[in-house]
């Protein structure tokens, strides 16, 4: 044996906390409330499931300061599965993160589902064993986040309201301007640091591998296998299902289907028969009739 | 000699890191998630992901049984991860309903290094992997609590068996995917060359 074998095992390390994410792609991470709907989500195929109190489409009906979920609601979750274990904190609630951290959650969704803690800034997620995911409408969001620690990044839809337009308009945003950024020179790219206020080395390195250096999902508006297997089509490496499952007729069925059309996005007679005879979807909202202030999507800076 | 064609089962999973890596190391790498896909491999890999969604997966798109019958016919197959725990004949604590496709005679603990908190990055010394240790990232990572008379273990990391391999079947609790360097990918490659050409041994 060598001598680099006596050398301390290293947590916490980027390519531990990317590598995380990689390993849940091609997957679909579900909202869950209670540890009976995670074994559900489990039972059908999620590859992580996301632990809160309320589901976004609730937080959006009730109102009020939405905030971290209560320690005791999200380990019930985390004894319930095997599965990785995700749960949000509040955007800039570095101390919500902690929490969350030393409850041993797997992933921490820095997100604007809950209410800002900080109007100015995002937590610094560099200090932090737990990888985080955040959300991001453009290029220029995404990369601040990673610039921040983010290991995974999601785009950020409008969560809560079974409509998918929003997560769609964010995920071509994003990629848009990744394919914009390929076409640039040496020299253009500084300009294009500079007006997409993120790093210029990040900004380099998006131009080089033509996709972010991190997992990018999607997630606010999927309700249906069809969502799902579309923002799959449109580039997104998972996706994020919030209400669409459990506000839904026939939850168990519901996720076994999302999971299916995920898995086989590109072929229209699975997503055909896994579309079938779900019962009753979600309601939804329609985004265009929202107040900008009940836009989770402006949340986050 | 033609190049092999290696498949990589892309139900879910890093099927892309492990794509590059076999093309990195001379193979022609193709997804496969059916079960005609499955039958124009050489050899497969099961990468990393969540082993009870490829298994239910797997189970669910009719691609288990043909999975069982290729392996058990000698097809080389390499397991990263849930791929090991897919790879073992006995899980030490299944979730109900959990099925492996087995064909190492090995008893696997899942997530046995811990949570995503715990995940971490050590130097491995693989038996068959030639120079410097391999940089092993180990993420929710299984290990193999013991293995029967038939399999090889190669590699132990803190006193757990952290890589094994029987016959044709090669599994690893880490992630070479993930790191660059291609040397267990190229090891696998070997494999299913000497399986396509026995009289070359």
């Amino acid at each position: 044996m060598s001598t680099t074998d006596n050398q301390a095992p290293e947590t916490g390390t980027a390519r531990v906390k990317r590598g995380m994410a990689e390993q849940l792609k091609g997957g679909v991470i579900m909202d869950v409330v209670t540890p009976e709907q995670a074994k559900i989500a489990e039972d059908a195929g999620a590859v992580a499931v996301m632990a809160l109190e309320r589901v976004p489409a609730d937080i959006r009906k009730d109102g009020g300061v939405a905030r971290m979920s209560d320690p005791d609601m999200i380990e019930g979750i985390i004894e319930a599965v095997s599965i990785p274990v995700m749960a949000k904190s509040r955007i800039g609630h570095f101390v919500e993160a902690q929490v969350l951290q030393s409850l041993g959650v797997d992933y921490i969704d820095e997100s604007e589902v809950l209410t800002p803690a900080d109007e100015v800034n995002h937590s610094d997620k560099w200090s932090f064993t737990t990888p985080f995911v955040c959300g991001a409408t453009n290029l220029g969001e995404a990369l601040r986040r990673i610039a921040e620690g983010a290991a995974m990044i999601r785009s950020k839809g409008e969560a809560g309201t079974g409509n998918v337009v929003e997560a769609v308009r964010h995920l071509r945003q994003i990629k848009n301007e990744i394919a914009r950024l390929r076409g640039f020179d040496n020299h253009e790219l500084y300009a294009a640091a500079k007006e997409l206020r993120a790093p210029y080395e990040l900004v380099k390195e998006v131009a080089e591998l033509g996709k972010l250096p991190v997992v990018l999902f999607s997630a606010g508006g999927v309700a249906t296998p069809a969502d799902a297997a579309l923002m799959r089509q449109l580039g997104a490496e998972g996706v994020f299902v919030g209400s669409g499952i459990f506000k839904s007729g026939d939850p168990a069925k519901r996720a076994a289907a999302i999971v299916k059309a995920t898995t086989f996005y590109d072929d229209p007679k699975i997503v055909a028969d896994a579309s079938r005879n779900l019962g009753e979807a979600m309601v939804g909202i329609n985004c265009d009739t929202l107040p900008e202030t009940e836009r989770y999507a402006n949340r986050g800076w | 000699m033609s190049t092999p064609v290696i498949g990589v089962l892309a139900l879910q999973g890093d099927v892309r890191e492990h794509l590059t890596a076999l093309a990195a190391a001379d193979a022609v790498a193709r997804p496969v998630r059916r079960p005609e896909e499955l039958a124009e491999v050489d050899g497969l890999v099961l990468p990393g992901g969540e082993s009870t969604t490829i298994s239910k997966l797997a189970v669910l798109f009719g691609v288990m049984e043909p999975l069982r019958a290729r392996v058990r016919g000698g097809m080389p197959v390499y397991g990263t991860c849930a791929g090991m725990i897919m790879l073992a004949d006995k899980i030490l604590d299944p979730r109900s309903g959990q099925e492996t496709i087995g064909g190492i005679d090995m008893i696997v603990r899942r997530n046995a290094f811990g949570r995503q908190n715990e995940s971490f990055e050590a130097a491995v010394d693989v038996r068959g992997v030639t120079g410097d240790p391999v940089e092993g990232v180990f993420i929710r990572a299984p290990w193999v609590e013991s293995v029967g008379a038939g399999a090889e273990v190669l590699a132990e990391h803190e006193g757990h068996i952290v890589a094994v391999r029987q016959g044709n079947a090669l599994a690893t609790s880490f992630h070479p995917e993930l790191t660059g360097d291609h040397r267990v990918h190229a090891l696998f490659v070997d494999m299913v060359r000497a399986n396509r050409t026995p009289e070359s041994l």
